[in-house]
């Protein structure tokens, strides 16, 4: 239904950002990253599927440097959004939801995205050189 | 069965479709992803390269075949479900929504229709 243009008060505007809001937002936009992700994904068996050509074809553009780039993006897309997933799978069920725990279990997502993601490109990195 | 008046199903007011089911499948496909994607990240890292033989190797085994075609699947549904949030949160009225939600629809069954397509031609040898 068309809504008639009526005055907003102004929210995002002036909202200060928290770390709910911001843990919030960043699990929805990891989730929006994960689902190009999808499409790599997508992409990569395909070629795979496709023969020899075809899939060195993906493998260079995944071992060039903007492959590398978005490929460690996904990384912590990944990592983040599954950590902050398991957070919200916790409150699922009625577990973590006092003020400590919201904060601690939410620094442990952000932080251990990070980590990991660190972690693998660092051993990834060391596996390249050697 | 739906707690909707008639009026309210007609008009599109009321209570916002069923809302259970995405919920619920949201949390399943969840859960299921949480080993299938650690599976199918730990497996291409413990391989000695990602080159067409090795990586065609590896997915050729039935296990392997299985699990990724699982994977893909509540991959898919769970990104469908996600990203449908996202659109009836930012998109209003007219044909616009209809349209991104067809769209994601159809995006989502092509690129998963694909892979596991690819994966069961490997699979199968082919």
């Amino acid at each position: 239904m068309p809504a008639r243009i009526r005055p907003l008060s102004p929210h995002l505007e002036i909202y200060r950002w928290q770390i709910g809001n911001s843990l919030s937002i960043l699990h929805r936009l990891t989730g929006i990253a994960l689902a190009l992700g999808l499409l790599a994904l997508s992409y990569w068996l395909i070629s795979l599927a496709g023969g020899e050509q075809s899939y060195s074809e993906a493998a260079r553009f995944f071992a060039g440097p903007w492959g590398v780039l978005l490929l460690i993006g996904w990384t912590f897309a990944f990592f983040y959004h599954l950590l902050n997933g398991v957070r919200h799978l916790f409150w699922d069920i009625g577990l973590g939801f006092e003020r400590t725990q919201r904060h601690a279990s939410g620094w442990f997502a952000v932080l251990g995205a990070i980590g990991l993601t660190l972690c693998l490109w660092l051993m990834l990195w060391h596996v390249a050189r050697a | 069965m739906s707690l909707r008046s008639p009026l309210g199903q007609v008009l599109g007011t009321g209570s916002a479709r069923n809302g259970t089911d995405h919920w619920w499948a949201q949390r399943v496909s969840a859960v299921a992803l949480i080993p299938l994607t650690l599976w199918f990240l730990f497996s291409l890292l413990a391989l000695p390269a990602l080159d067409y033989g090795t990586v065609r190797a590896w997915l050729s085994l039935s296990i392997n075949g299985l699990l990724a075609v699982l994977l893909v699947a509540a991959l898919t549904y769970h990104s469908y479900l996600g990203t449908i949030e996202v659109i009836e949160d930012y998109v209003h009225g007219n044909g616009a929504k209809l349209i991104s939600l067809l769209s994601l629809r159809f995006v989502h069954v092509l690129a998963g229709g694909a892979s596991i397509f690819a994966i069961l031609r490997v699979a199968f040898g082919s």
